[in-house]
């Protein structure tokens, strides 16, 4: 495992700078992978020469890619920014968040009955900050989650990503920005059953391009799979199938598969819910590392408080909302 | 790409779903038999009965029928003469087949018909359907020496010999002469006073004794048996007028699909038919078998009896005693090819008076048989194609059963950014697919029966101890099918379109899942 940590550092290592460790900045890669010339991925808009995973800039500033750019941040509701309650500490510097959940309600209705399950709740997650969100089990840590990631809509109240309210999308730019901006892990790893390891990373490249785009990028598109499921350390079970792997390994492909678009934002769902505590570990340390050494986003959700310590922040949800 | 991916994943590891389409496929498989045989079944027919019938036919209404054939024809030319290839008359009456076989005599109802033996080939394939090579090439109302087919000519696949004709002929008829000859000296050394004869034979006077040894006797004969043997008719070396009979008159096929005959070219016959005078009497005369038709039409092989139409006329009074020009009830006429049948008929009709003659096409004549096998076709389709519209809702459950297992997967699909409408295409093209697989492997089998079906016919035949295709029925040998490609290329996209349908209401369930519900569900 450790030599997977050592790995995947240095692969971030790579990602950061654009070259392999060892390599004297002043020299060429001599990686046909890297010289491509073929952008990878579709958004965020590339150079025309792009390494396998493009470099993050270095601050960690708000985002001004072109989606979001004819939204500025004088047209953010006002109460995000004055609301005192609601209003985190972090959004002093008056630029938004990276993602940010304000006044949110939530029923479930169970025969004749609402159940409530978020309750006013407001939250921000900062740029490249490792957000973990502590609770019962029932307290809606998942609800909140889903909501956060698109894939079910509030009763009341807005979500905004990177400056842009998302709650009220339509189901295809939802579609759309769950493919493209977000990662997703969950609890059960929900890889699917009749694709192998490297088909299910594959899958959201997949599901963005068409048939004939995918197989115009098919090699490209496998070798970054394929080194993504490297750097989590599944690069022998490419061929495997899920129900061939261990509960952590079938995380370490989720995680992957999350990472193969590029993601801005990664929303894990109880990501060690069902692994024993040293396979939840590494699982946690590869979050960690991605988000330090790669600048990636994280919302965890978890019941377990040993592991919510090792996040930057950590929430709790009580009640229906933060308390 | 994804749909494409996990459609193709799905078909490989769900079984169940291929088990649901083995419906689809014994449907088309069934579909495409039924079809190739029936249109094998319809060609042949049609084949079998332009053969015999000729394109068009004149008929008079009154068995009398009309007077002096050339002026009708005269007529005909005048009216649609450039579209006419040949014409003959023909007389057609109702009759009675007599032959004595062994002791007993056999009696059939016939259709006797007069024929001119040198025009009769011009307007139809009727000596196609004889059996002598000689009488194939030029019809002949005389009995021919030996070389009767021992072989069906027209059975497309090795049939058993017809080792019976191999003795027809003149040696037939000398032999059985001889036979008739010594019995009938036995049968006076025996009982010289000899009374009444044991069958009735109205029509035996002159050539008694010729046909049978118990035929009626000449109480006289044994005072003038010399004078009155130099006179008479000798069996051994004359023949009475030609008859060409039916081939399943006089024979019967067995099981193993052998035939066997119960007269033989040479034997005599007597035929019995109504005179043309009113009111109708009957007469009885002595024809000599000197050929037999198989057009393998069972209906027609067993009621033709073909004889010369100079004859029939003399023995029915149909000739003008002053004239001696003959009476036909019908002319066969044939056309040039590329006339348009009916508006030749349609013509005639104008030029000959409806309440005398009657004018038909030979689909005309024949039109109630070929529609009935065609009525038949499409109620078996329509038939078949509902066990497919059944094993559609044999999709219908088993997709829904998938996608209600798939739900988790569905939520994983739609939580990394697939639309609804990708989800349904996965599941439309699960289906087409299904369909495709099903009526591939259908079209495959159906034209795989279709190719052995007579193997397979004798094989089930042999299992369950009753032919499945009796020979006796349909006189061919084997069962004849037509491929129409078309035809399969309709049946198989029914098939296709029926399994997408089955597909749409599970597919619009998976895609109307709610992600969140969907990722939950255990």
């Amino acid at each position: 495992m450790n030599d997977a940590l050592e790995q995947l550092l240095q692969a971030c290592e790579t990602m950061r700078t654009g070259r392999p460790l060892g390599i004297p900045p002043g020299r060429k890669v001599a990686d046909p992978a890297l010289r491509a010339g073929q952008p990878l991925l579709d958004s965020p808009p590339a150079p025309a020469v792009l390494p396998a995973w493009e470099p993050l800039p270095p601050v960690p500033q708000c985002e001004t890619s072109t989606e979001h750019e004819h939204m500025p941040a004088a047209r953010l509701p006002d109460r995000w920014r004055l609301d005192a309650g609601h209003a985190e500490p972090y959004s002093e510097t008056g630029l938004p968040d990276e993602l940010a959940a304000v006044d949110l309600y939530k029923n479930y209705r169970k025969g004749p009955v609402d159940v409530p399950v978020l309750h006013g709740l407001s939250l921000a997650v900062h740029h490249n900050e490792f957000l973990a969100i502590e609770g019962q089990s029932g307290s809606g840590k998942s609800t909140l989650l889903h909501l956060l990631g698109t894939l079910d809509l509030p009763d009341q109240g807005e979500i905004y990503f990177q400056g842009e309210r998302i709650d009220h999308l339509s189901a295809a730019r939802r579609d759309r920005l769950r493919n493209r901006r977000f990662g997703m892990i969950f609890q059960f790893y929900h890889l699917l059953p009749e694709l192998t390891t490297l088909e299910n990373v594959l899958a959201p490249l997949m599901i963005r391009h068409g048939i004939g785009a995918y197989l115009a990028r098919r090699r490209q598109c496998r070798q970054a799979a394929a080194e993504l499921l490297d750097l989590v350390g599944l690069g022998h079970r490419l061929k495997h199938l899920p129900r061939e792997l261990s509960g952590g390994e079938m995380q370490r492909a989720a995680i992957a598969r999350s990472l193969i678009a590029q993601p801005d934002l990664l929303l894990a769902d109880e990501p060690t819910g069902n692994l024993d505590q040293d396979t939840g570990r590494e699982i946690i340390q590869i979050l960690r590392t991605l988000n330090e050494r790669r600048g990636l986003t994280i919302v965890m959700v978890t019941h377990d408080q040993a592991l919510a310590g090792r996040a930057d922040r950590v929430v709790r949800l009580e009640g229906g909302r933060i308390a | 790409m994804y749909k494409l991916l996990l459609c193709l994943r799905y078909l490989r590891t769900r079984w169940i779903a291929l088990a649901s389409i083995v419906s689809v496929m014994l449907g088309v498989a069934t579909m495409i038999v039924v079809n190739s045989v029936m249109a094998g079944f319809t060609s042949q027919m049609q084949d079998r009965i332009r053969g015999i019938l000729s394109d068009l036919i004149l008929e008079s209404r009154s068995m009398e029928g009309m007077p002096d054939a050339d002026a009708h024809m005269e007529r005909i030319q005048q009216a649609v003469g450039d579209s006419i290839e040949g014409m003959t008359p023909a007389v057609v009456v109702p009759a009675v087949l007599s032959f004595q076989y062994g002791s007993s005599w056999i009696t059939r109802q016939v259709q006797l018909i007069g024929i001119d033996e040198q025009t009769q080939g011009n307007v139809s394939d009727f000596c196609r359907y004889l059996q002598h090579p000689e009488n194939r090439r030029q019809m002949s109302f005389v009995l021919r020496e030996d070389g009767y087919d021992e072989e069906d000519h027209q059975a497309e696949k090795e049939t058993p010999p017809r080792t019976q004709m191999k003795e027809a002929g003149w040696p037939r008829r000398r032999m059985v002469a001889g036979q008739q000859a010594f019995e009938r000296q036995m049968f006076r050394k025996r009982d010289p006073q000899a009374g009444a004869p044991p069958t009735g034979d109205p029509q035996a006077g002159a050539p008694a004794g010729a046909k049978s040894a118990r035929g009626p006797e000449d109480p006289f004969a044994q005072y003038n048996r010399q004078s009155d043997q130099a006179c008479q008719f000798d069996p051994a070396k004359e023949q009475y007028p030609g008859a060409v009979l039916g081939i399943a008159m006089a024979s019967y096929r067995t099981p193993q699909g052998e035939d066997r005959f119960l007269a033989l070219p040479g034997d005599d016959v007597k035929l019995t038919f109504p005179t043309a005078g009113m009111p109708p009497k009957g007469v009885s005369d002595s024809f000599t078998v000197v050929d037999f038709y198989e057009s393998k039409m069972s209906e027609f092989d067993a009621s033709y009896v073909f004889v010369p139409i100079r004859r029939l006329q003399e023995l029915r009074g149909m000739i003008d005693p002053a004239t001696g020009i003959g009476s036909v009830n019908s002319i066969e006429i044939k056309l040039k090819p590329g006339a348009d049948a009916v508006a030749v008929r349609d013509k005639l009709r104008e030029v000959f008076s409806p309440e005398l003659y009657c004018v038909s096409t030979w689909r005309d004549k024949q039109g109630a048989l070929l529609m009935a096998v065609q009525t038949e076709t499409a109620i078996l389709n329509v038939l078949l194609f509902l066990i497919i519209a059944v094993a559609g809702f044999g999709i219908l459950a088993i997709f829904y059963m998938i996608v209600v297992e798939k739900t988790r997967d569905i939520g994983i699909l739609k939580s990394l950014g697939a639309s609804g409408r990708g989800v349904l295409g996965i599941f439309l093209a699960y289906g087409l697919s299904l369909g495709l697989v099903g009526s591939g492997a259908g079209m495959a089998l159906g034209l795989l029966l279709v190719h052995y079906i007579n193997p397979i016919a004798d094989g089930l035949g042999w299992l369950t101890g009753h032919p499945l295709f009796n020979p006796e029925v349909y006189y061919f040998f084997r069962i004849p099918t037509i491929v129409i490609p078309q035809t399969v290329a309709w049946i198989v996209a029914g098939a296709l379109a029926i399994a997408v349908l089955a597909s749409v209401l599970p597919a619009r369930r998976a895609a109307g899942l709610h992600p969140v519900e969907a990722l939950r569900y255990e």
